[in-house]
Protein backbone atom coordinates (compact mmCIF):
# COMPACT_ATOMS: atom_id res chain seq x y z
CA UNK A 1 0.00 0.00 0.00
CA UNK A 2 2.45 2.36 0.84
CA UNK A 3 4.81 1.90 -2.26
CA UNK A 4 1.67 2.61 -4.46
CA UNK A 5 1.51 5.58 -2.57
CA UNK A 6 5.00 6.30 -3.40
CA UNK A 7 5.05 5.60 -6.91
CA UNK A 8 1.26 8.00 -6.99
CA UNK A 9 3.62 10.77 -5.29
CA UNK A 10 6.43 10.07 -7.90
CA UNK A 11 3.87 10.68 -10.36
CA UNK A 12 2.53 13.95 -8.82
CA UNK A 13 6.12 15.18 -9.40
CA UNK A 14 6.60 14.13 -12.55
CA UNK A 15 3.06 16.04 -13.55
CA UNK A 16 4.25 19.15 -11.97
CA UNK A 17 7.62 19.25 -13.69
CA UNK A 18 5.94 19.02 -16.92
CA UNK A 19 3.93 21.42 -15.88
CA UNK A 20 6.49 23.83 -14.95
CA UNK A 21 8.50 22.90 -18.42
CA UNK A 22 5.28 23.75 -19.74
CA UNK A 23 5.35 27.15 -18.86
CA UNK A 24 8.82 27.91 -19.74
CA UNK A 25 8.33 26.84 -23.03
CA UNK A 26 4.88 28.55 -23.21
CA UNK A 27 5.09 32.10 -21.87
CA UNK A 28 7.29 35.01 -22.68
CA UNK A 29 6.97 36.95 -19.81
CA UNK A 30 9.59 36.46 -17.65
CA UNK A 31 8.10 36.86 -14.36
CA UNK A 32 6.04 33.92 -15.13
CA UNK A 33 9.37 32.51 -16.59
CA UNK A 34 10.87 32.18 -13.49
CA UNK A 35 7.83 31.37 -11.68
CA UNK A 36 7.76 28.34 -13.48
CA UNK A 37 11.12 27.39 -13.33
CA UNK A 38 10.09 27.25 -9.21
CA UNK A 39 7.92 25.12 -9.90
CA UNK A 40 10.02 22.88 -11.59
CA UNK A 41 12.54 22.85 -8.67
CA UNK A 42 9.84 22.17 -6.47
CA UNK A 43 8.53 19.15 -8.31
CA UNK A 44 12.24 17.71 -8.19
CA UNK A 45 12.52 18.89 -4.17
CA UNK A 46 8.94 16.91 -3.85
CA UNK A 47 10.26 13.64 -5.64
CA UNK A 48 13.06 13.78 -3.55
CA UNK A 49 11.10 13.82 -0.19
CA UNK A 50 8.98 11.10 -1.84
CA UNK A 51 11.96 9.17 -2.35
CA UNK A 52 13.48 9.70 1.00
CA UNK A 53 9.96 8.42 2.64
CA UNK A 54 9.89 5.23 0.67
CA UNK A 55 13.27 4.31 2.63
CA UNK A 56 12.77 6.02 6.07
CA UNK A 57 15.86 7.74 5.73
CA UNK A 58 16.42 11.44 6.20
CA UNK A 59 18.51 12.11 3.06
CA UNK A 60 15.79 13.35 0.48
CA UNK A 61 14.39 15.81 2.84
CA UNK A 62 18.61 16.97 3.81
CA UNK A 63 18.75 17.19 -0.45
CA UNK A 64 15.52 19.44 -0.14
CA UNK A 65 16.94 21.92 2.44
CA UNK A 66 19.77 22.42 -0.74
CA UNK A 67 17.10 22.26 -3.50
CA UNK A 68 15.44 25.31 -1.34
CA UNK A 69 18.49 27.15 -0.47
CA UNK A 70 19.20 26.77 -4.32
CA UNK A 71 15.78 28.18 -5.36
CA UNK A 72 16.28 30.69 -2.93
CA UNK A 73 19.59 32.09 -4.11
CA UNK A 74 18.17 31.93 -8.09
CA UNK A 75 15.10 33.57 -7.56
CA UNK A 76 17.24 36.52 -5.85
CA UNK A 77 19.58 37.05 -8.92
CA UNK A 78 17.02 36.07 -11.09
CA UNK A 79 14.61 38.98 -9.94
CA UNK A 80 17.42 41.08 -9.90
CA UNK A 81 18.24 40.52 -13.55
CA UNK A 82 14.69 40.94 -14.20
CA UNK A 83 14.60 44.69 -12.71
CA UNK A 84 17.74 45.44 -14.88
CA UNK A 85 15.92 44.10 -17.90
CA UNK A 86 13.04 46.47 -17.47
CA UNK A 87 14.92 49.71 -17.00
CA UNK A 88 17.06 48.89 -19.71
CA UNK A 89 14.48 47.41 -22.61
CA UNK A 90 11.21 48.85 -20.66
CA UNK A 91 9.45 45.55 -21.11
CA UNK A 92 9.38 42.09 -19.30
CA UNK A 93 8.92 40.43 -22.71
CA UNK A 94 12.40 37.74 -23.22
CA UNK A 95 11.73 38.33 -26.57
CA UNK A 96 12.27 41.97 -26.43
CA UNK A 97 15.99 41.55 -24.92
CA UNK A 98 17.18 38.59 -27.78
CA UNK A 99 19.91 40.91 -28.81
CA UNK A 100 22.92 42.39 -26.54
CA UNK A 101 23.99 45.65 -27.08
CA UNK A 102 27.63 46.08 -25.24
CA UNK B 1 -5.80 9.12 5.41
CA UNK B 2 -4.37 8.31 1.75
CA UNK B 3 -7.47 10.58 0.42
CA UNK B 4 -6.03 13.46 1.59
CA UNK B 5 -2.68 12.73 0.32
CA UNK B 6 -4.81 12.17 -3.37
CA UNK B 7 -6.93 15.45 -2.97
CA UNK B 8 -3.72 17.66 -2.02
CA UNK B 9 -2.33 16.36 -4.60
CA UNK B 10 -5.08 17.07 -6.87
CA UNK B 11 -5.11 20.90 -5.65
CA UNK B 12 -1.21 21.34 -6.59
CA UNK B 13 -1.60 20.03 -9.90
CA UNK B 14 -4.65 22.38 -10.40
CA UNK B 15 -3.31 25.51 -8.69
CA UNK B 16 0.18 24.92 -10.70
CA UNK B 17 -2.08 24.93 -14.37
CA UNK B 18 -4.38 28.22 -13.24
CA UNK B 19 -0.34 29.53 -12.30
CA UNK B 20 1.16 29.37 -16.21
CA UNK B 21 -2.44 29.89 -17.36
CA UNK B 22 -3.15 33.18 -15.95
CA UNK B 23 -2.05 36.64 -17.66
CA UNK B 24 -1.76 38.72 -14.67
CA UNK B 25 1.34 37.90 -12.57
CA UNK B 26 -0.34 38.87 -9.35
CA UNK B 27 -3.48 35.99 -9.83
CA UNK B 28 -0.43 33.52 -10.65
CA UNK B 29 1.13 34.46 -7.47
CA UNK B 30 -2.20 33.91 -5.10
CA UNK B 31 -3.06 30.49 -7.09
CA UNK B 32 1.21 29.55 -6.74
CA UNK B 33 1.03 30.55 -2.99
CA UNK B 34 -1.93 27.67 -2.78
CA UNK B 35 0.23 24.78 -4.77
CA UNK B 36 2.92 25.23 -2.40
CA UNK B 37 0.44 25.46 0.31
CA UNK B 38 -0.67 22.08 -1.38
CA UNK B 39 2.94 20.27 -1.86
CA UNK B 40 3.46 21.00 2.15
CA UNK B 41 0.55 19.10 2.70
CA UNK B 42 1.37 16.24 0.73
CA UNK B 43 5.12 16.49 2.80
CA UNK B 44 3.39 16.12 5.94
CA UNK B 45 0.85 13.12 4.89
CA UNK B 46 4.58 11.14 3.49
CA UNK B 47 5.83 11.90 6.99
CA UNK B 48 8.22 14.48 6.52
CA UNK B 49 6.78 17.19 8.94
CA UNK B 50 10.05 19.48 8.98
CA UNK B 51 10.36 19.69 5.16
CA UNK B 52 6.61 20.75 5.13
CA UNK B 53 7.01 23.63 7.35
CA UNK B 54 10.46 24.65 5.82
CA UNK B 55 8.27 24.28 2.62
CA UNK B 56 5.40 27.11 3.80
CA UNK B 57 7.73 29.71 5.59
CA UNK B 58 10.55 30.05 2.70
CA UNK B 59 8.78 29.23 -0.26
CA UNK B 60 5.04 30.50 0.05
CA UNK B 61 6.70 33.04 2.76
CA UNK B 62 10.14 34.43 1.59
CA UNK B 63 10.36 33.39 -2.04
CA UNK B 64 6.74 34.38 -2.73
CA UNK B 65 7.31 37.91 -1.36
CA UNK B 66 10.37 38.63 -3.57
CA UNK B 67 7.85 38.03 -6.54
CA UNK B 68 5.46 39.95 -5.16
CA UNK B 69 7.73 42.71 -4.22
CA UNK B 70 9.39 43.01 -7.89
CA UNK B 71 5.59 42.63 -9.52
CA UNK B 72 4.88 45.67 -7.24
CA UNK B 73 8.29 47.65 -8.32
CA UNK B 74 7.73 47.16 -11.59
CA UNK B 75 4.15 49.20 -12.09
CA UNK B 76 4.96 52.81 -10.41
CA UNK B 77 3.66 55.25 -12.19
CA UNK B 78 0.12 56.90 -12.81
CA UNK B 79 -1.75 53.42 -13.66
CA UNK B 80 -0.32 52.00 -10.71
CA UNK B 81 -3.34 52.29 -8.52
CA UNK B 82 -6.61 51.40 -11.76
CA UNK B 83 -3.79 48.10 -12.01
CA UNK B 84 -4.45 47.69 -8.08
CA UNK B 85 -7.45 47.84 -8.10
CA UNK B 86 -8.16 45.52 -11.18
CA UNK B 87 -5.65 43.00 -9.39
CA UNK B 88 -7.87 43.10 -6.53
CA UNK B 89 -11.59 42.89 -7.82
CA UNK B 90 -13.51 40.38 -5.93
CA UNK B 91 -14.57 38.17 -8.83
CA UNK B 92 -10.93 36.75 -8.92
CA UNK B 93 -10.98 35.73 -5.00
CA UNK B 94 -13.47 32.38 -5.50
CA UNK B 95 -10.42 29.90 -7.38
CA UNK B 96 -8.32 30.41 -4.81
CA UNK B 97 -10.05 30.98 -1.90
CA UNK B 98 -11.98 27.50 -2.90
CA UNK B 99 -8.78 25.59 -3.24
CA UNK B 100 -7.40 27.33 -0.04
CA UNK B 101 -10.15 25.75 2.02
CA UNK B 102 -9.97 22.49 0.64
CA UNK B 103 -6.12 22.44 2.11
CA UNK B 104 -7.39 24.02 5.35
CA UNK B 105 -10.60 21.49 5.89
CA UNK B 106 -7.76 18.19 5.26
CA UNK B 107 -5.24 20.32 7.93
CA UNK B 108 -8.02 20.99 10.36
CA UNK B 109 -8.57 16.85 9.91
CA UNK B 110 -5.33 16.03 10.86
CA UNK B 111 -4.93 18.37 13.94
CA UNK B 112 -8.39 17.01 15.27
CA UNK B 113 -7.32 13.42 14.30
CA UNK B 114 -3.77 13.73 15.77
CA UNK B 115 -1.25 10.89 15.70
CA UNK B 116 1.31 10.31 13.77
CA UNK B 117 0.59 7.64 11.60
CA UNK B 118 -0.19 9.15 8.66
CA UNK B 119 -0.62 7.02 5.48
CA UNK B 120 1.35 4.12 6.68
CA UNK B 121 4.38 5.88 6.28
CA UNK B 122 7.38 6.14 8.94
CA UNK B 123 7.53 9.65 9.92
CA UNK B 124 11.27 10.95 9.58
CA UNK B 125 11.80 13.50 12.53
CA UNK B 126 13.39 16.77 12.62
CA UNK B 127 16.39 15.61 15.09
CA UNK B 128 16.63 12.40 12.27
CA UNK B 129 17.32 15.72 9.34
CA UNK B 130 19.27 17.48 11.70
CA UNK B 131 21.50 15.01 12.16
CA UNK B 132 22.06 13.84 8.70
CA UNK B 133 22.54 17.69 7.62
CA UNK B 134 25.28 18.79 9.90
CA UNK B 135 26.87 15.12 10.34
CA UNK B 136 26.95 13.47 6.99
CA UNK B 137 25.85 16.55 4.78
CA UNK B 138 28.34 19.08 6.60
CA UNK B 139 30.04 19.78 3.22
CA UNK B 140 27.13 20.24 1.52
CA UNK B 141 25.79 22.44 4.10
CA UNK B 142 29.37 24.65 3.86
CA UNK B 143 28.85 24.59 0.36
CA UNK B 144 25.65 26.02 0.49
CA UNK B 145 26.80 28.95 2.30
CA UNK B 146 29.22 30.23 -0.27
CA UNK B 147 26.66 29.63 -2.61
CA UNK B 148 24.76 31.97 -0.50
CA UNK B 149 27.36 34.52 -0.16
CA UNK B 150 27.53 34.59 -3.86
CA UNK B 151 23.91 35.28 -4.48
CA UNK B 152 24.06 38.37 -2.06
CA UNK B 153 26.79 39.92 -3.76
CA UNK B 154 25.38 39.07 -7.32
CA UNK B 155 22.12 40.22 -6.71
CA UNK B 156 22.96 43.39 -5.21
CA UNK B 157 25.63 43.93 -8.08
CA UNK B 158 23.02 43.13 -10.19
CA UNK B 159 20.25 45.07 -8.56
CA UNK B 160 22.13 48.55 -8.36
CA UNK B 161 20.32 50.89 -10.27
CA UNK B 162 23.87 52.59 -12.61
CA UNK B 163 22.95 56.19 -13.25
CA UNK B 164 25.35 56.30 -16.19
CA UNK B 165 24.13 53.51 -18.20
CA UNK B 166 20.10 54.75 -17.58
CA UNK B 167 19.67 57.17 -20.10
CA UNK B 168 21.30 54.98 -23.35
CA UNK B 169 19.43 52.04 -22.22
CA UNK B 170 15.83 51.79 -23.81
CA UNK B 171 14.56 51.08 -26.98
Amino acid sequence: MASVLIGHGLLFAGILFALGLIGVLVRRNIIFILLSVEIMLNAAGLAFVVAGSRWGQPDGQVMFIFILTMAATEVSVGLALVLQLYHQVKSLDVDAASQMRG
Amino acid sequence: MNALFYISGAVAVLSTIMVITRLNAVHALLYMIVSLFSVALIFFTLGAPFVAALEVIIYAGAIMVLFVFVVMMLNLGSRAAIQERQWLSPSMWPGPTALALILMVELIYILKRGGPALTGIQAVAPKHVGVSLFGLYLLGVELASILLLAGLVGAYHLGRRNPAREGKGGP
